[in-house]
This record gives C-alpha cells, sequence and structure tokens, in this order.
C-alpha cells in the first residue's frame, strides 16, 4: 500500500492537469465540477466534520462574486458610472486590467467572505441543529434580496464582466485551470488540517459540543475560524465563477439558495459526511447525475434534481463512504469491542 | 487549607418546584469532601449550578475567591472546574487514546497550537492516563463500543488528562461491578494524593463515600441537614431519619 | 434616503396611511397566523420543521387559480383546494414523510425543503413564472374620505379564514382524533402504549396541515398575488411566528401572524415594494436574536 500511494497521487494529478485536453468539449462542465468539488468540501468543514450544517454556505458564493465584480471594475472604471450603463460595451478593460482584477478580485472576495463569516458566525453560531440551518438561509436569502434592490451594484440586473482577453478555447482552460488549482490546494490543506488537533476539536464539537464546552475547549473560537476558512474558499470561487459567466443576476445566480445553495450538500451527503473523499466523490457523482437528467429529462431537470435531493435524503444518508465505514470499518481505523466481558480493571 | 469552593446561600427553583433552598456548602483544596442525600434531595442541582449548567435565583458561588455564577459552562472549565456526568459523556465515535487526546486542557493552548498534530509526549501522557484507569489494552478501540462501566473510567481519565484543580464526580460508582469499585475508588484517592486534585463527590455508596471522603454535606428536600465528619454523619439521627423516610 | 423618509414622512403626515397599511397588514397577516398554525401542528406533533410549508400554500392558490380558469367561483376553491391538497399531503407523507420522522432534524429539514424545491418547480413547469391572481367582482368599502379602501372580497377572505381557523381548533379540541394527535404531540411512546395508532396520527397531522396550506392559498390567490417561487418566503414566515409565539401558543401565534403581516407592509411602504421578501427574511433574524439573547440570560443556547 505505501507504494501505491504516491503512485495513485501522482496519476492524479497528471489527469487533473490533462484533463482539459483530453476532453475538449467537456472545458466547461469539467470546470464546474471542481466548482462543486470546492463547495461540498467547504461544506463539509462545517456540516459534516463539525455538525453544523448551513444551508446558507451560498451567502458567500454570492458575496465573492459581488465582491470580485466590484474590485475587478473598479480598478479601471468608476463603478456606479459602469452599472448605470448596464453592460453597454464603452466600457473597455485592457489585458492587464483583466487579469489584475481576477487576481484582486478573488483575494479580496476571499478575504471579504472570511470577514463577513466571523461577523456573523457570532450571531449564527449561537443557534443549534435546525435553527443554525433556517438562520443561515435567512441570511443567504436576505442578502439576495437586499443586493437586488441595490443599484451601485446593478441591482436586479446584476453586473456585466468584460471577457476573457484572447481566444475563448483557452479562456475556457484558463478558468478550468483556476478551479483546478483552488480545488488541490483546498484538498490538500484539509488533508493536513483534519489530522491536527484543530480537526480533532471541531470533531469533538460534533459528537458533543455539550461535552466538549464541559471540558474547556474554546468551541466559538473553532467555529469562527473553520468558517472563516470555509468562506475564504468559497468565496473565491465565487470571484472566479463571475468572471467565468460574465453576467450574473443577484437571485437566479450570485444568491442561489435553492440550486448550487442546496446543491453542495445533496454532493456531500451523496458521497459522505465528514470524510475527505467523500465530498469530492459525491460532487462527481452528483454532475454525472445532473449531464444526464439534462439531456434527456429536457424541461423537468429541476424536478428531477429535487426529487434527488429527497431520494438521497431519505435513502442514501451516508453517503457512499458511510456505507464503507459499516461494511469495511478496518479501511478507516475503526475497531470495535468484540466481547462485553465488563472486567474494566 | 484554604476554601476551594464557596457556596453561600444558594436557591434554585425549577418552575414550581424548590431544587435547592438557602444552600451554604465549602470545600477545601486538596480534600475529598462528599454529597449525600436521597433521591430528589437536589444534589445534581447543586452540581449543575456550580458548573454553570444553569443560572441560580439567588446567592453566590466562589471558586478559588472567583465569582462564578454567572460565567458560562466552558469558561468556568477552563478555570480548572471539571465534573463528571451521571449518565456517562465520551466522544463514541473516536477510539479512547482519541478521546484523550481531545481532552487535553486547552485552556493552555492557543490557536496556532490547535494548528499542530499531537506530539509523542501528548501520546505517552494519554497512555500513561488510560494505563491508570485500566484501560491501555483497550485503548484502540472505538469508545462508543466499551461497556458502561469502561466508559465511566474512560471519562474519568479524560477529566485527568484536563489538568483540573477541583474535579466534580456526579455517582462515580453508580452502575459499576461491585467487585470492580475498590479499583475505582483507589484510583480515585491516588488522583487526590498523587495529583493534588479536589473532589467533591456526589454518591450513594456508603460505604464507598464513608471510606473516602474528608467531610460530608447532607440534603434533603433541597435543604442542608447536616454536614461533619464520616463518623458524625454515619450516626446523626436525622440523617438516618432522611434516608429511612420517617416522616 | 430621501425616498425613505418621504415615506416616513407620509405616515407622520397623514396618520390615516397608517390605518390603511394596519389594515390590510392584519387582513394578510391572519392568513399568515393561519400558516404558521398548520406549520406548529406538524413541529408539535412529529418534531418536523416542514420547509415545504409555504409550497403547499402557493399550490393551494394555484388550485384555486386554475379552476377559476376553467369557471369554479372562487369562493368554492377553497373548500376544493382544502380537499385536494389534504390528498396531494397524504401523499407526500407515505413517501417520504414517514421515513424521516424518526431521524435526526436536519434530515427532516432537508427533506422537506426538497420536496419545497420540487413543487416549486413543478408549479413553474405547469403555470409559467407569472404573478397570478384571481379578480373578484366585489366592491370595496372606503372609510376617511376615501383613504383606506377595504375591498369586500379580502375581507370574505379574512372570514373564511377565520371560520377555517376555528373549526380546526374546535375539532383539536373535542374529537377524538383530536385528542388522539394532542397525546401524540406530548408523548409519542405514551400514546402509542395506550393504543394511538400514532402512524395514522402522524398522516393526519401533516395531511391536515397540507389541506389548512392549500386553503389559505386559495384565499392568498383572490386577497394578494402567487408565484411559484414565492413558497420559502411563506415558510420562512411561518417559521417567524411560531419561534416568536413559542409552539403550544395559539393566541401567540394569532398575534405574531397579524403583527408580521402589518410589519411587513409598513416596510414595503417606507423602504419600497421591492424590499417586501427581504423584511420577512430579516424579521426571522431578528427573532432569532432576540430568542438567543433570552436564552443567553439563562446560559443555555437556542435548541
Amino acid at each position: 500500500m505505501t507504494i501505491a500511494r504516491p503512485i495513485f497521487y501522482l496519476l492524479l494529478v497528471a489527469y487533473i492537469v490533462a484533463a482539459p485536453f483530453l476532453f475538449p468539449d467537456y472545458r466547461t462542465q469539467l470546470a464546474t465540477l471542481w466548482l462543486m468539488i470546492i463547495v461540498a468540501l467547504t461544506w463539509d468543514m462545517t456540516g459534516g466534520q463539525m455538525g453544523y450544517n448551513s444551508l446558507g454556505n451560498i451567502f458567500f458564493y454570492g458575496t465573492g462574486m459581488y465582491v470580485c465584480a466590484v474590485i475587478g471594475i473598479g480598478i479601471a472604471h468608476p463603478i456606479a458610472e459602469y452599472t448605470n450603463a448596464a453592460g453597454g460595451g464603452i466600457y473597455k478593460f485592457t489585458d492587464t486590467q483583466y487579469f489584475l482584477g481576477v487576481f484582486l478580485g478573488i483575494i479580496g472576495a476571499g478575504v471579504f467572505c472570511s470577514i463577513c463569516a466571523v461577523i456573523i458566525g457570532y450571531f449564527t453560531f449561537s443557534l443549534r441543529g435546525p435553527y443554525f440551518a433556517i438562520g443561515t438561509l435567512g441570511v443567504a436569502i436576505a442578502a439576495g434580496e437586499l443586493v437586488s434592490n441595490w443599484d451601485w451594484v446593478g441591482g436586479g440586473q446584476g453586473i456585466a464582466l468584460p471577457v476573457y482577453p484572447g481566444d475563448l478555447d483557452n479562456g475556457k482552460i484558463f478558468f478550468y485551470a483556476m478551479f483546478a488549482v483552488t480545488g488541490v490546494i483546498l484538498f490538500l490543506f484539509l488533508k493536513w488540517m483534519y489530522k491536527t488537533r484543530f480537526g480533532a476539536a471541531i470533531n469533538a464539537i460534533r459528537d458533543d459540543e455539550e461535552k466538549a464546552e464541559a471540558m474547556g475547549i474554546h468551541t466559538l473560537r473553532y467555529k469562527l475560524t473553520t468558517w472563516a476558512i470555509a468562506a475564504f474558499f468559497v468565496g473565491v470561487v465565487g470571484g472566479i465563477s463571475a468572471y467565468q459567466l460574465i453576467h450574473f443576476e443577484p437571485l437566479e445566480t450570485a444568491y442561489q439558495t435553492i440550486n448550487l445553495g442546496i446543491f453542495m450538500v445533496v454532493c456531500v451527503l451523496l458521497g459522505g459526511k465528514g470524510t475527505l473523499w467523500g465530498p469530492v466523490i459525491g460532487a462527481i457523482m452528483f454532475q454525472v447525475f445532473k449531464e444526464v437528467t439534462w439531456n434527456y429529462f429536457l424541461g423537468w431537470q429541476w424536478v428531477a434534481l429535487g426529487a434527488l435531493i429527497v431520494v438521497t435524503v431519505v435513502y442514501f444518508q451516508d453517503g457512499l463512504m458511510g456505507w464503507l465505514k459499516v461494511v469495511k470499518p478496518e479501511w478507516f481505523g475503526i475497531r470495535v469491542e468484540k466481547t462485553d466481558d465488563g472486567s474494566a480493571a | 487549607m484554604t476554601t476551594i469552593i464557596e457556596v453561600n446561600n444558594v436557591s434554585k427553583s425549577f418552575g414550581g418546584v424548590v431544587a435547592n433552598k438557602d444552600i451554604s456548602l465549602s470545600v477545601q483544596k486538596g480534600s475529598i469532601t462528599g454529597l449525600i442525600g436521597p433521591n430528589g434531595s437536589g444534589k445534581t442541582t447543586m452540581f449543575n449550578s456550580i458548573v454553570g449548567y444553569h443560572p441560580i435565583d439567588s446567592g453566590s458561588i466562589k471558586f478559588e475567591d472567583k465569582e462564578i455564577s454567572k460565567m458560562m459552562v466552558p469558561e468556568i472549565a477552563r478555570l480548572g472546574l471539571l465534573r463528571t456526568f451521571q449518565q456517562t459523556r465520551i466522544y463514541g465515535e473516536m477510539n479512547c487514546v482519541e478521546n484523550m487526546l481531545i481532552s487535553q486542557p486547552h485552556r493552555k493552548m492557543s490557536l496556532r497550537d490547535a494548528f499542530n498534530k499531537n506530539t509523542k509526549a501528548d501520546y505517552e501522557r494519554a497512555d500513561q492516563m488510560l494505563e491508570f484507569v485500566g484501560l491501555y489494552e483497550k485503548r484502540f478501540l472505538q469508545s462508543g463500543s466499551l461497556s458502561f462501566g469502561q466508559q465511566k473510567l474512560l471519562e474519568f481519565a479524560m477529566a485527568l488528562m484536563n489538568e483540573p484543580t477541583c474535579l466534580l464526580l456526579d455517582e462515580p460508582t453508580a452502575g459499576i461491578n461491585p467487585t470492580l469499585i475498590n479499583g475505582l475508588i483507589d484510583r480515585l484517592r491516588r488522583a487526590n494524593s498523587e495529583f493534588g486534585i479536589t473532589l467533591f463527590i456526589i454518591e450513594h455508596n456508603m460505604r464507598v463515600i464513608m471510606n473516602m471522603a474528608d467531610h460530608i454535606y447532607c440534603l434533603a428536600h433541597g435543604e442542608m441537614l447536616a454536614e461533619g465528619k464520616p463518623e458524625d454523619i454515619q450516626s446523626d439521627q436525622r440523617v438516618i431519619d432522611a434516608y429511612l423516610g420517617a416522616h | 434616503m430621501d425616498q425613505i423618509l418621504g415615506n416616513l414622512g407620509l405616515l407622520v403626515e397623514f396618520p390615516v396611511v397608517n390605518i390603511k397599511i394596519i389594515i390590510d397588514g392584519v387582513m394578510i397577516g391572519a392568513l399568515f397566523a393561519l400558516a404558521a398554525y398548520g406549520l406548529a401542528l406538524v413541529w408539535g406533533v412529529m418534531n418536523v420543521k416542514n420547509l415545504a410549508q409555504g409550497d403547499f400554500v402557493i399550490a393551494g392558490g394555484y388550485i384555486a387559480w386554475w379552476l377559476a380558469g376553467l369557471g369554479l367561483p372562487p369562493l368554492l376553491g377553497v373548500p376544493v383546494a382544502f380537499g385536494f391538497m389534504w390528498v396531494i399531503g397524504w401523499v407526500i407523507y407515505k413517501l417520504v414523510i414517514t421515513r424521516v420522522i424518526e431521524r435526526d432534524l436536519f434530515t427532516s429539514l432537508l427533506a422537506t425543503f426538497g420536496i419545497a424545491i420540487m413543487m416549486a418547480q413543478i408549479l413553474n413547469l405547469l403555470f409559467g413564472s407569472d404573478t397570478q391572481s384571481i379578480k373578484l367582482e366585489y366592491d370595496t368599502l372606503f372609510f376617511f374620505d376615501g383613504f383606506v379602501d377595504v375591498p369586500i372580497a379580502k375581507l370574505i377572505g379574512v372570514c373564511m379564514a377565520a371560520v377555517l381557523a376555528t373549526c380546526v381548533v374546535v375539532f383539536m379540541k373535542y374529537s377524538r382524533m383530536g385528542q388522539a394527535i394532542r397525546a401524540t404531540a406530548q408523548d409519542a411512546r405514551a400514546a402509542r402504549v395506550l393504543g394511538i395508532d400514532t402512524e395514522k396520527v402522524y398522516a393526519f397531522t401533516f395531511s391536515l396541515n397540507a389541506a389548512i396550506c392549500g386553503a389559505a392559498g386559495a384565499i392568498i390567490v383572490m386577497v394578494w398575488v402567487i408565484q411559484p417561487f414565492y413558497g420559502i418566503t411563506y415558510a420562512i414566515r411561518s417559521f417567524v411566528i411560531v419561534t416568536a409565539a413559542g409552539l403550544g401558543n395559539l393566541p401567540g401565534v394569532i398575534a405574531a401572524g397579524l403583527g408580521i403581516g402589518a410589519l411587513e407592509q409598513y416596510g414595503s411602504h417606507i423602504f419600497g415594494i421591492g424590499y417586501q421578501q427581504a423584511i420577512a427574511v430579516l424579521l426571522l433574524l431578528l427573532v432569532l436574536v432576540f430568542r438567543m439573547i433570552q436564552q443567553r440570560r439563562s446560559r443555555q443556547v437556542l435548541k
């Protein structure tokens, strides 16, 4: 097993790098797959690993989009005039401005979202269970509604960003690379983090928060930090999405609570909550399902996705990894007391 | 001997039921103090009030001369005042060693420390504590699959791992096989004498508490009935009446 | 900003406008209270927090609207929607809810959210995404020199809601099923031991809830507008009401419902109609914060 591991990872990396060239027609879908992986992994940070099931992580996606757009536009043109013109094409961007906007924008988006997470988290993390879920959902919906009334960022029309300067096919590779690099960084980060004391602490919060508190663990500190890290990555992919989609609206694209907002949860459930690979596998499974339904269920694809949510929640709650944990606990290092002899000493 | 816990005139009611009425007691540092009384006399309520589980209606509670009656549970725990639960609480999904590692004193850990892995020294300490309670051979088993008695020992070990100054134990021998109780008493005594931890124990098993405690408080119907050395309490007629229910 | 101040000024200058806003708010609030009562029922009996509540309401509205388009008198649409949604509620219960009752709370929340999404999308496919409403050919009453208008249609709607609510409350108090429901709400295991078929009780309760929502929706389509994606906001409103009033508190639910109706009308008057949905959600956050502070005082958290 020890030699197989590095080879496995090497092949994986090679595949990731080669994918957009092996499947040139699917570049956008591959980029979207990475998006799903990232939002699934970040959801699992607070959900599967820490026990706080958020329905509002999409808030960071939308906010990330807007912050990135504002920065990206702001470095070249006054924002109010730009949004008033509603993408009338008068405003041009040089190549430097474009790429500067992209990179500054996504970093700014990530940082801003992290700060939001700490502020909002101070309030939401005093809520438990369903109240936390509904509270976070409320935050996301409220943000979407409020932003759609804010003319400075384009109100209900949204914002239009400049198109990729250069060959559009290369543009697709560019965005794929952005998503993929973010995804790999996130995965490696989590791989490391879950093995530290921090990872153990958030698992303790999930398993028995009252016990963790009674043992003196700074639960609020861990909760805020975890959400802030998750928010950073979601904000970053929000920013990348903004430039990739070119035009986005507040309610349907940015703060899409009933689409991406819930898809991230389904991905994690499908693959298995609270594991490192679970969200990744789940995202892949979900993407495949989505592509199939788009082609065969034309018109009814959203209903099919809603049905997938219900079926997954009811029947496959533990996901693939959860099922594996039950049939092959040895793979996860879980050892169970075989006999009940009761003689402790 | 200094007073480590000072409870003054504490009262607590739940709705119309008076659980604690005007109770005063003090626990001396380094001692083993007992809290006894028939069922429903308000012992667990008193413990819960001390550790911050619910607010008190009136009175004051001091730990190491610091007023704690308005503080939240984790803050009090970080001062070094811990409790074990009557219905033993452990992290069932993790194995014993992981349970121990997560129980390290977080008041000594900054956020940056948290991003490190546990050191070899940490693992050794965890093993030591598990050895102390006799769970060393079972240390890699999932804690949720252990027997009730073993889980109780694990919870005790976790509390010790947290390096408390004072430990409140709620019925530590309840549900334990009688042949194992001596072993547990021995370990409690050693925790007190070797590690210097003050113990405040709710117990129903008279043999256990009379043998261990330096000082005992007896509650009945939410009020303080009697206090004193074990020999005095044992022969106190009021205590005997309360338990036999002569009223 | 000037707009907002201008709107506020209007309220102070013409006190009559306040009355109009309050009356409008209270009338629609009565329907919010109705939906909230259903939510509290399901929550109290089965501990299921039904996020599809709002979509039940909207679905009921569409049933009445569609039948009105075929010639059915709108007022008859209410009992028809009641019956139709009862069946739909029963089907949803048997297919989904019964499997998530015993599980953890997030499961039931997600499951109902999934149902909500499905329903919203189905309604969107069937009826399109324009807002719909039924115009009734009734007069309007005018008060205060014509400043305050109360369409008789709305009055009828509120009366119907009141009648329905009264029927349900009476039913819960005096019928055998009502007693069985209340017993199960208090202690399901004890109820089972005493011979109550809790499965039947759950199915009945959920269907009843769907039916109440359906009727509310049929009334709403007459006095307001519906749209396939308004569902989530209704669910959130019901949530706000139940969280603010507490589970067993019927007068509290009514008061909170009327209150929310009035507050929303004030909000949309002062800030503009585009903020309607935002206000409903912000009220949710406000109520949660308030409850949190309350719980903090007793060293607990909002579970």
